[in-house]
């Protein structure tokens, strides 16, 4: 159905695809595999004339696209799904329907349109309302306003970036049957994801890109998790972990019954009570919007609490400004590392002094000492193994995985007492989020407490001591890691244990 | 008493009106409309130097809007190609019209003095039967005929945003250009369009003081409306039609201080001036917090450098 032979494509110096070959039959589900950085966004973004390629041919269905836009790409039949929807969230799901869309009619035809979503969204099963305004939606829904407007423009070939990473389990649970069925009627699906259980899953084929080339590609059947890893990073996998046996201490946070609202002033958080000692990771695992968020800001001191008491070390700051906490030994990495995390616009070295600008080493009398800001920046860049040209980079230049180097190299050189993270590991390939891992495990040998939020059940095994489980704004269990098995904790996320 | 005064208040204001309804276009395509004081002025100048040439008040119109949209494509070129800021680029093309305007005038003179171009107004055309009405007939109907023109734009524009395609994908640029790209659409395009659009319409808004109300040029003969317009857009909250009746109420404003102004109030008339923009100030004070942008106004978009 798809070929796509040489292509090339350089961003400046960087060679984002080398000489990519890659034919997706007719009636399949292919995975395209890769770790981030890979290409694969690039491939997709030539396919459908988002950037163009410097050199290759593509052909669909017979004919081959040249020079094509995206309105060609769609009017051949290819419907593309990205990461970051490509949705108006003041309008409503009809509107995003007929936005660029011919068949819409010049005076819009609302009321037709509002039906054959209608009817769409019953024969798959999407569950929507044409009149919803997409920006109330959850993620879940405004993926399957993707996936209409991409069906109601006839395509047959559907190509979705990373489509889980922004789900919640039930969601993605509710997605694969989906594609099941457009596979069933004849329709191809490329699946992008780093996910390797979710490509075994669904895939049919599986095509992995590692440095911008094809790495291997394979039936499904027969591959295993191992195989794939290897392809995708080019290299054996670490034996599983290994953790220094340590003896919890004092109780560094102490948390008790905590009670916050959210942005919209709706109470998330009913009253949630622990602690965490020095030595030990304490991860609080559950679904996406269950309370963690508002949980994380208000420990981290961007929330305030509306209800119940925060100590770190025997300091009360439940109403303490950040600065204090960070005195009282808190490092927090929070979950939008771009934005929250970081300051995108200014550079590595910029963004490591940012804590701590008023004392040395970064001060000197009313002045910031900028050789020694420089001297810290190159330390701590090879330190963490942070791939950019120099303490001098702009933050917004980095892949998302050296971000968060950059903000643990931040967070961890200051020796914390007690480590906040939430979702550190969110969107990283899995090589990042090794050496994530890996750092909290070293801070917790030192004998620091963690605090550990992820969504990621695999993950809070791999990294934890103890494991509680948010459910709807409460900690529904506590559970030593060693007692812990998945199908308990999965039934505690899902409210039913 | 109050017949003169809400006739008065329509008149005045629809130079605003116009303003707006171009403004609210490149807007909602997502590009701050800072430049319509400049586009205003152009239009205005271009209206009275072509009327004044050719004796003919229809080429006089499509002169100003011709003028309106020269100091459109500035805009454009600045932002869309060049991605220069959008508030910076509307104050300067403000300045470059009040500058431009005024030097040419001044080419038509003696001795570069500013001459006084005399061109005739566009007359009231009362609607037969309808003008005769009570009250409304006043008001709305023995109006000239840009002001029939501007209510008409302004329906024409609330029912072409809502109910077309075009007008869809002109609201999607402003409020996510990349959805535009991924749906097909150059959003660069549809913002290039936009802004052109502003400056005809912009334009025509010039031409309704300088050909319908005064009768010549003088420098910077708008005045600030410009700005007012661009209140009456936020206070309008981006919809056509509540921008209109934010005209009038600021027309009102402007017709109740010249009516003042003649009762020999103890206070200097300069004050007395100042009430409309006082006006403007007070109302968007109100709505402000409630007001919502277009969400991606403001936002630079390049093509692909390639």
């Amino acid at each position: 159905m798809l070929e796509m032979r040489g292509i090339e494509k350089s961003f400046g110096a960087v060679r984002a695809n080398r000489g990519i070959d890659v034919s997706i039959p007719a009636g399949r589900i292919v995975g395209l595999l890769g770790e981030n950085g890979s290409g694969k966004t690039t491939l997709m973004n030539v396919l459908f004339g988002m950037v163009r390629a410097d050199a290759g041919t593509i052909t669909f269905d017979g004919r081959p696209l040249v020079h094509h836009t995206p309105h060609d790409a769609i009017a051949a039949g290819i419907g593309m799904i990205h990461q970051h929807f490509m949705l108006v969230p003041a309008m409503t799901v009809a509107e995003n329907v007929m936005l660029g869309w011919e068949d819409a009619g010049a005076w819009l035809r609302h009321d037709a349109v509002a039906q054959r979503i209608a009817e769409t969204s019953t024969a798959y099963g999407l569950d929507l309302d044409p009149h919803a305004v997409v920006g109330a939606l959850s993620l879940g829904a405004q993926q399957r306003v993707e996936i209409v407007k991409a069906l109601l423009r006839g395509a047959r070939l559907l190509v979705l970036d990373e489509p889980t990473s922004n789900l919640s389990p039930p969601e993605v649970a509710r997605l694969l049957p989906v594609l099941r069925k457009l596979r069933a009627e004849g329709r191809s699906v490329v699946f992008i994801s780093h996910k390797l259980q979710e490509v075994l899953d669904l895939c049919d084929e599986v095509i992995v890109l590692r440095d911008g080339a094809v790495a291997g590609a394979c039936p499904v059947a027969g591959a295993t998790r191992e195989t794939l890893a290897t392809m995708m990073v080019g290299r054996e996998l670490p034996p599983p972990l290994a953790r220094v046996e340590t003896t919890p201490g004092r109780e560094v946070l102490i948390v008790s019954d905590l009670r916050a609202l959210d942005d919209a002033g709706v109470e998330r958080l009913h009253g949630v009570s622990f602690s965490v000692r020095a030595g030990e990771v304490f991860a609080l695992a559950g679904v996406d919007g269950n309370g963690q968020a508002e949980l994380a800001d208000v420990i981290g001191g961007l929330r305030e609490a509306m209800h119940g008491s925060i100590s770190i070390d025997g300091d009360d700051v439940t109403h303490a400004t950040v600065t204090r906490r960070l005195r009282a030994g808190l490092a927090h990495v929070p979950a939008d590392r771009a934005t929250t995390g970081l300051v995108s616009a200014m550079t590595i070295a910029e963004n490591l002094a940012l804590r701590e600008s008023d004392a040395p080493p970064f001060r000197r009398g009313p002045w910031l000492d900028l050789a020694a800001t420089r001297a810290l920046a190159d330390e701590r860049i090879a330190a963490y193994g942070v791939r950019a040209e120099g303490g001098d980079a702009l933050v917004a230049t980095l892949s998302g995985g050296n971000q968060q180097k950059v903000i643990l190299a931040r967070e961890l050189g200051r020796r914390p007492a007690l480590l906040l993270a939430a979702q550190p590991t969110r969107g990283l390939d899995p090589g990042a989020t090794r050496f994530v891992i890996d750092q909290v495990l070293a801070l917790r040998a030192e004998g620091a407490a963690v605090l550990y939020i992820s969504t990621e059940l695999e993950e809070v095994m791999a990294v934890a001591d103890r494991i509680g489980v948010m459910f709807g704004g409460r900690l529904v269990g506590v559970v030593s890691r060693d007692d812990a098995d998945l199908t308990t904790l999965g039934l505690m996320m899902a409210g039913a244990a | 008493m109050i017949e003169d005064i809400l006739a008065a208040s329509v008149r005045i204001g629809t130079p605003l009106l116009f303003a707006a309804l171009g403004g609210l276009l490149s807007e909602r395509a997502g590009v701050f409309a800072v430049g319509l004081e400049g586009m205003m002025l152009a239009g205005a100048f271009a209206g009275v130097i072509a009327t004044w040439l050719t004796s003919s008040l229809g080429l006089g119109l499509v002169a100003s809007a011709a003028g309106g949209m020269a100091l459109a494509l500035v805009v454009v070129i600045a932002t869309q190609r060049y991605g220069a800021d959008q508030m910076v680029t509307g104050l300067a093309v403000n300045i470059l019209a009040l500058g431009l305007t005024s030097f040419l005038l001044r080419g038509f003179g003696a001795r570069g003095e500013a001459p006084v171009l005399r061109v005739p107004t566009l007359a009231p055309w009362p609607i037969p039967w309808l003008a005769d009405l009570p009250v409304l007939g006043a008001v709305l109907f023995r109006q000239p005929p840009l002001t029939y023109a501007g209510i008409v734009l302004a329906l024409g524009v609330a029912v072409w945003l809502a109910r077309t395609r075009a007008g869809l994908t002109l609201r999607a640029a402003g409020e996510n250009p990349y959805a535009v790209f991924a749906g097909g659409t150059d959003p660069v395009r549809v913002r290039a369009l936009a802004i052109v659009a502003c400056g005809a319409i912009a334009g025509l808004g010039g031409a309704v003081l300088s050909l319908q109300q005064v009768g010549t040029f003088t420098d910077g003969m708008t005045n600030g409306r410009g700005y007012i317009a661009l209140a009456a857009i936020i206070v309008g909250r981006w919809r056509p039609m509540a921008a209109l009746a934010a005209c009038v109420v600021f027309g009102a404003a402007d017709a109740l201080q010249l009516r003042v102004q003649g009762f020999r109030l103890p206070v200097s008339s300069y004050v007395i001036q100042m009430t409309p923009y006082l006006v403007a100030l007070a109302v968007l004070a109100g709505v402000g917090r409630s007001a919502r942008l277009p969400a991606a106004i403001g936002v630079p978009l390049l093509r692909e450098r390639k």
